[in-house]
């Protein structure tokens, strides 16, 4: 490459090592601009295309309580950066502990390396890249760690939900419920100019109770999340998850198991949305399509679902579980519309997506941590509300399955999906007679989106995790309750 | 100086500056890199280096706290002392955790091999090879959506301050393949293969390359299965799986939790076919990386779990085995509550089967090559499962590809009805495998 004639802001490559910066050690802000544009300037003087540096520091703590005790309280510091280079359309990713400019400069110069890429002579100038002006997107979330529950609040709560659950529930064994606060600071600095900081908190609690009475069991869970509420686990009305957990595992200690076939089901709203999620969700990520393992890859304006589906992935669905105000490549999040009766609108995309598929950057761009590259995963994800009743999915059931409370599942790179139901009731003549167990759903998901032929009225979203290429990520599922005409049940 | 030394040196001053008496340091620190490549071209490579340290503080009551950095440096390492030291304000009162009474006990001598790091362009080159001879194979192969191969050296030690100091390197690397099918009318097919070895340079990629081939093209032609009781013939893989999906089984901590199919009273019971035998085996000539020392330093060992059907032993941290009257065995990972997991099962003959069975002559048995899902289709607790499988339907040695199916059943029925055990033991990445035949099991086809 070729340098031009220096501007005011260049320097001498050989005199980068000795350059003093002060970045504040202890928070992203504007002060890491010098040091990230000289390291951006860096990169692109030897001849990347793009270059991004991704930094993070996180706080977390879990709680776990056992019965009647605290058996676990556990802290743990995060202090990282990624580094990545693009030539063309392929790119390297270096991941360090070390976010000192020298520790992020052999990172950059690895990444460099790796691709084929050697810095400019040591007496040519290295023009500086020109970021944005900060973007702060934390600046109102300041006080959010420092508000959140103390360890004894913590142990307290978790007490009292395990307490609440001995009250309420027969034949327990065990119990166990647990609490975790993810605080994440992230600054993303990029050779676009994109420099932005965000300040993100997701918390989490659930409980799980199993029962036992001789040979029957049942263990059954239910989890809350939130995002940017400190008072979260303060707010949680346990006694409530206390009442509804004796519930379901009362009716599903003595459950016989499933037997296996093709049945209507009713999928319950809420985490019944998990459905939507691996069937469909994960297949219109544009990383999908980069790998040619999904079937909507020439899709996009065809019908590909029945008319009576809309769904949506949006970054900002309130303090829902997978709410961002920006993604982990710095882009304001985005409400991305991705089907509307039935037809194929849009995927969800990240900057390695657009630069391979040439579908738009949608605010996708998301990350377990540091050690992993941004790809296109989902967010708040659900099938929008339907004009149904209750009563009119039922009502058209002869004989099938209501699936009240789902498992995980996943979607194969055949397209192929499956997911577990933990709490599931038989339904003959459109009422719901005995509860049933060890059931999973399988099929394929061009076929099953065709065959979600009702939606009620009753939206609401889940807590999920989801795991993929780019590691662990928050995310929300939701849907109103669906009607699936027939699906494969394994069972016994 | 090495960082380990570095790192505990460090946490020694520190500790002494803060007036911690006690603790425990467990970390690592690890080099790896990984290439992918799309249609011969390089797509992803990823490289990090990083490190992480847990460290362990008992306060003067002796309670516990915990806390995990990545940051080890002085300043990171002084911030975690001081976080798990107030942490421990609200530890555990009862069944606190200490030190292993083996943390100094003498490691077992394993001849280890390390391998240097390969170019990252030489890995580029093995990799588009594989992609480039997969998709010529044959015609149907469309795609290999997922490859890669990674490498890493790992450095992980325990140090404590009474006195334990412990480190070792390892080096290892694997290769994978994942092929995806496109035919005219027919539904989209795949196979996959891995190969793990010490370093890229001994990695059997052309291995790995006929196991996927292999497979693929035994999955084009595939018909839908009825539904019902069959044989089952699970694969080393498979068997493997579904034996550490249920590990809560020989789990005393997940026994003294009450979250185990197993109570204290079933060892010495049979909880299998007196034709099965598993032990764990982290010393096992098999497995590549063999670690010597666990996360409370405790060495490791092979360790009988079930011997002809009867359950012999459970996995146990120092804390387990000091409840329940036992020897540590070197399955811990130090946390504030200290966890237990297996290390490298062996699954291998118990009794001698008084008939042997061989796919050549089977009729109408299925053979699951690979069971998916298992974080959703196990029902741990309980004991149940219902997975979708990779697999076939063999008659007189003849393979069907299954379609799409879901094999379901309780685990510990399961291992009542092992009927073979299969002398062709197979090394593999987490463990050592026979095939395993069982009887009536639910399958769902169609």
């Amino acid at each position: 490459m070729t340098l031009a004639a220096a501007p005011l802001s260049s320097l001498r490559l050989q005199e980068i090592p000795n350059q003093t910066y002060q970045a504040a050690p202890d928070r992203f802000d504007a002060s890491w601009a010098d040091p990230l544009s000289t390291l951006l300037g860096l990169g692109r003087a030897a001849g990347a295309d793009f270059i991004e540096f991704f930094l993070e520091r996180t706080n977390f703590i879990s709680c776990l309580a056992e019965d009647d005790a605290i058996t676990s309280i556990s802290p743990r510091l995060t202090t990282g950066a990624g580094v990545r280079v693009f030539k063309g359309k392929a790119d390297c990713y270096v991941s360090t502990n070390d976010v000192s400019f020298h520790g992020l400069k052999a990172a950059l110069e690895k990444g460099l390396s790796i691709m084929g890429l050697l810095l400019p002579a040591t007496s040519a100038y290295v023009p500086e890249v020109t970021l944005e002006m900060f973007r702060d997107y934390g600046a109102t979330k300041e006080n959010w760690l420092v508000n959140c529950s103390s360890m004894q609040v913590m142990g307290d709560v978790l007490l009292g939900a395990n307490a609440s659950v001995e009250k309420v529930a027969k034949h327990l064994q065990a119990r166990r419920t647990n609490y975790f606060r993810d605080w994440q600071e992230v600054l993303v600095a990029s050779s676009d100019g994109t420099f932005a900081r965000d300040i993100r908190l997701t918390q989490s609690v659930g409980t799980n109770v199993l029962c036992a009475d001789g040979d029957h069991r049942s263990s059954i869970g239910q989890r809350l999340g939130n995002t940017s509420d400190p008072s979260f686990l303060t707010a949680w009305d346990y006694g409530t998850t206390a009442e509804e957990l004796a519930e379901s595992s009362g009716k599903m200690l003595y459950a016989d198991y499933v037997e296996s076939g093709t049945y209507p089901i009713i999928m319950a709203n809420h985490f019944g949305g998990v459905i939507f999620h691996e069937a469909c969700g994960h297949l219109l990520e544009t990383t999908q399509i980069e790998r040619g393992t999904t079937p909507f890859i020439d899709k996009k304006g065809e019908k590909i679902a029945h008319e009576s589906l809309t769904a949506w992935d949006e970054g900002r669905s309130n303090e829902s579980f997978g709410t961002i105000d920006m993604d982990d490549e710095g882009m304001p999040a985005q409400r991305t519309l991705l089907i509307e009766n039935g037809v194929l609108k849009n995927f969800l995309s990240d900057r390695a997506g657009a630069v391979r598929t040439g579908h738009p950057r949608t605010g996708s761009g998301r990350r377990q941590n540091y050690t992993f590259s941004a790809a296109s995963r989902m967010r708040n994800t659900y099938i929008d509300a339907g004009d149904h009743s209750l009563d009119d999915l039922f009502a058209s059931v002869d004989r099938g399955i209501y699936c009240k409370k789902m498992g995980g599942g996943s979607v194969g790179a055949t397209g192929q999906f499956n997911f577990a139901v933990d709490e599931a009731y038989l339904v003959e003549n459109g009422k719901i007679t005995r509860p049933l167990k060890g059931a999973t759903l399988i099929g394929e998901a061009v076929d099953i989106m065709q065959k979600i032929s009702m939606c009620s009225q009753d939206l609401s979203l889940a807590p999920g995790f989801c795991g993929s290429i780019s590691g662990s990520v928050y995310v929300t599922v939701g849907q109103p309750h669906i009607k699936v005409d027939s699906i494969t049940v394994g069972g016994r | 100086m090495s960082k380990v030394i570095e790192i505990s040196a460090n946490a020694q001053t520190i500790a002494q500056r803060l007036g911690i008496t006690k603790y425990d340091i467990y970390g690592a620190t690890t080099d790896s890199t990984s290439v992918q490549v799309d249609k011969g071209e390089p797509k992803q490579v990823k490289a990090s280096n990083r490190a992480s340290v847990t460290v362990r503080v008992w306060n003067d009551q002796g309670r516990l706290g915990v806390t995990s950095t990545t940051d080890v440096d002085e300043r990171g390492l002084e911030l975690a002392l001081k976080t798990a030291s107030e942490a421990s304000a609200f530890g555990a009162t009862e069944n606190i955790p200490d030190f292993s009474p083996e943390a100094t006990a003498p490691l077992p001598d394993v001849d280890v091999a390390l391998a240097d790091p390969a170019p990252v362009g030489t890995l580029i080159e093995q990799l588009v090879k594989a992609e480039q001879a997969l998709l010529n194979a044959h015609d149907a192969i469309a795609a290999v959506p997922y490859n890669g191969i990674a490498q890493s050296a790992v450095e992980h030690f325990y140090v404590n301050s009474a006195g334990a100091q412990r480190s070792e390197e390892r080096t290892s690397a694997s290769v994978y393949l994942y092929t995806k099918t496109e035919q005219e009318g027919r539904k989209p097919r795949s196979g996959h293969a891995v190969r793990i070895g010490v370093g890229s340079d001994n990695l059997d990629i052309d291995g790995c390359l006929q196991e996927a081939t292999d497979k693929t093209l035994s999955h084009l032609d595939y018909k839908k299965i009825e539904s019902g009781k069959y044989r089952v013939v699970f694969s080393p893989e498979a068997f493997l799986s579904l034996v550490s999906a249920f590990g809560n089984l020989y789990n005393a901590q997940s026994v003294l939790d009450k979250r185990s199919l197993s109570t204290a009273e079933s060892l010495t019971t049979a909880v299998a076919s007196p034709l099965l035998s598993v032990y764990d085996d982290a010393l096992h000539p098999g497995n590549i990386s063999p670690e010597t020392f666990d996360g409370e330093g405790t060495p490791t060992r092979r360790l009988p779990i079930i011997e002809k059907g009867v359950l012999t032993n459970f996995l146990h941290s120092a804390g387990t085995a000091k409840r329940m009257g036992a020897q540590p065995t070197g399955h811990a990972s130090i946390g504030a509550k200290v966890s237990v997991g297996s290390n490298f099962l062996h699954i291998t003959q118990g009794d001698a089967a008084a008939a042997s069975y061989a796919l050549e002559t089977a009729d109408n048995v299925i053979l699951i090559d690979d069971l998916q899902a298992l974080h959703a289709g196990v029902n741990a607790l309980q004991g149940s499962f219902s997975l979708p499988f990779d697999g076939w339907l063999v008659n007189k040695g003849d393979r069907t590809s299954i379609e799409s199916a879901t094999v379901a059943g309780d685990f510990r029925q399961l291992l009542q009805s092992i009927i073979y055990v299969s002398p062709d033991e197979k090394v593999t990445s987490s463990g050592v495998a026979p095939h395993v035949w069982v009887d009536d099991l639910s399958i769902t086809g169609e």
